[in-house]
């Protein structure tokens, strides 16, 4: 417990001269998962896009204050951005399967970090879509294109896609925000599986979902951390008026 | 009838004939090109040289003018390719979008597309013919002339340079095509942009890529000003040996018979054969191109799902 993956301290995110997170402070805890919740625009996709540095592809950000995975400063110069993405995997909120195969899909993550021979691909590739409850769904058209996938499964594939390089935490941007009830209920059924091996940062609009999948929440409000706790107390009795307000569908 | 009712019938019949127009010179210059030009056809006409008369409808032929055209096209595609989608890849992918470099270079690519094609053609006797090739002939062959004159490679990169502008601005169109998502995902696995570039975004472009590069076949086909000074010969006893050789086109073979006859009406037949052949080869060219873009876009369909 005393070990966080991440340790984010006094946190100032900028789009432009846009002011997006105010002095953010939030600890990962490793094995567990996180939720990131508040209205559209509070902050919370931002945040989590700091974790693997994403936002480094939009141009005119700036970021003041402290990022540290296991200690080490994210965004230090000597920090390889590349190499903090493999450790760090991500899912996105609309799902972005390659327009290759099945295989292919899996194959990608793996072939970038160096596993070329078929016997390794095949195995952990069947490894990742277990892990990801798909391969009893694909296992006889693992060639087929992944598009031709479900939107459920597509996002499943996209999950197993992330796992399969073994990273060591998952962000989930709103994983499950284009998703049907059955695709979703699946999904979140599969967060509480994957988080005895991996760390998981999870954003969701979803109140319900972030208490049935998170330990711990963090909720924000126009780019402030309002309130950061243990995800029990956060939905039956948050410290906050602001958040009690929003967990119990007042506002938001 | 309300004249709100006139007008719009007399507004439709308008258009309408302006269409009609257009359709109608197409088919009466196409018509008049395939009915003159099929009569001068034959074996002897398309694999024929021109050794034994020149300006004469039953001795001459045209196929050092084809193969000087096709090497033309085949070199010159080969030369701005490459370069154009490299242009295309740095600024859609590498530039930041609303700097001051990019703006100007957007700017060049567009006054280049606006630049009449003979001063191409001067341009490129200037460049490449006397700095590129004499710089070459004074570095490698102690002042001998080996590249500094006109020649087919230097053609076919004047071509290249006027060819430029569709390429990249076709393949820009392409690269901003491809969803975000797929660049995203590719770098969240811990891809570099190089790899996603290569390997997601790249494939995805490759018909609208082609989509360029039968443009530039088209236009190179068919523009004679720049390969004027650069490459293209009056007249040649054999066809080019190499890329420093000059060469025959069917483009400005036109332009010799019709301008160098002596007997305008004995020549007419060649001259109208000699423009069906170009047409052909055009629309050959661009098939081929468009057959190989077909194939490439089922195989993405296939990909897609």
């Amino acid at each position: 417990m005393d070990n966080p993956v991440f340790h984010i301290e006094k946190l100032n995110f900028w789009y432009g001269a846009k002011q997006a997170l105010f002095d953010v402070d939030v600890t990962i805890r490793p094995n567990q998962s996180t939720a990131f919740i508040g209205p559209s625009g509070c902050g919370k996709t931002t945040l989590l896009r700091c974790l693997n540095r994403m936002n480094d592809l939009i141009e005119r950000t700036r970021v003041e204050g402290k990022i540290a995975l296991h200690g080490q400063g994210l965004y230090a110069p000597e920090v390889d951005v590349i190499e903090l993405r493999k450790r760090v995997g991500m899912v996105f909120q609309k799902s972005n399967p390659f327009p290759k195969s099945i295989f292919d899909n899996i194959a990608y993550g793996l072939r970038i970090q160096g596993v070329n021979s078929k016997n390794d691909l095949a195995d952990r590739i069947e490894a990742s879509l277990r892990k990801a409850a798909l391969w009893d769904e694909v296992k006889d058209r693992l060639n087929d294109s992944a598009m031709a996938l479900s939107g459920g499964q597509q996002q499943r594939l996209c999950i197993a896609r992330a796992i399969a390089v073994e990273p060591e935490v998952l962000l989930m941007d709103e994983p499950c925000s284009a998703l049907d009830p059955v695709a979703t209920a699946k999904i979140e059924e599969l967060i509480q599986d994957l988080k005895k091996e991996f760390t998981i940062v999870i954003v969701t609009h979803n109140m319900q979902q972030a208490a049935r999948v998170s330990d711990h929440t963090a909720f924000f409000y126009l780019g402030k951390l309002v309130e950061f706790d243990v995800t029990t107390k956060i939905f039956t009795n948050p410290a906050n008026k602001q958040t009690e307000d929003y967990v119990t569908g007042r506002f938001g | 009838m309300k004249i709100r009712d006139w007008r719009s019938v007399a507004f439709t019949g308008a258009t309408g004939l302006a269409t009609f127009c257009i359709v109608a010179m197409v088919v009466v210059i196409l018509g008049n090109i395939v009915w003159d030009g099929a009569a001068q056809m034959s074996l002897r006409f398309i694999f024929g040289g021109t050794s034994e008369g020149m300006f004469d409808a039953q001795k001459a032929g045209v196929f050092p003018m084809i193969f000087g055209t096709v090497a033309l096209v085949v070199l010159m595609t080969i030369g701005v390719v490459p370069v154009g989608v490299i242009t295309a890849v740095y600024l859609t992918e590498y530039a930041r979008h609303e700097s001051l470099i990019t703006r100007v270079i957007r700017g060049a690519i567009n006054n280049l597309a606006g630049v009449p094609s003979i001063v191409f053609g001067l341009f490129g006797l200037g460049f490449f013919v006397q700095f590129v090739g004499g710089g070459i002939d004074k570095v490698f062959f102690g002042g001998q002339l080996h590249y500094a004159k006109p020649a087919l490679i230097w053609a076919a990169a004047t071509m290249a340079v006027l060819t430029l502008p569709v390429v990249i601005v076709a393949t820009e169109e392409a690269l901003r095509a491809v969803p975000h998502g797929f660049r995203e995902g590719s770098l969240a696995l811990g891809a570099t942009k190089l790899e996603t570039i290569w390997k997601v975004v790249l494939p995805q472009a490759l018909p609208g890529i082609l989509t360029g590069a039968i443009l530039a076949v088209g236009r190179g086909a068919g523009e004679v000003a720049p390969i004027m000074f650069t490459g293209a010969a009056y007249y040649l006893a054999h066809l080019p040996k190499g890329p420093t050789d000059q060469f025959m086109h069917l483009g400005y073979h036109v332009f010799v018979l019709s301008t160098q006859s002596p007997d305008i009406e004995r020549t007419k037949p060649i001259l109208y054969g000699t423009v069906l052949v170009l047409l052909l080869l055009t629309f050959l060219l661009n098939l081929t191109a468009v057959l190989v873009r077909a194939g490439i876009r089922a195989k993405l369909r296939a990909a897609n799902g």
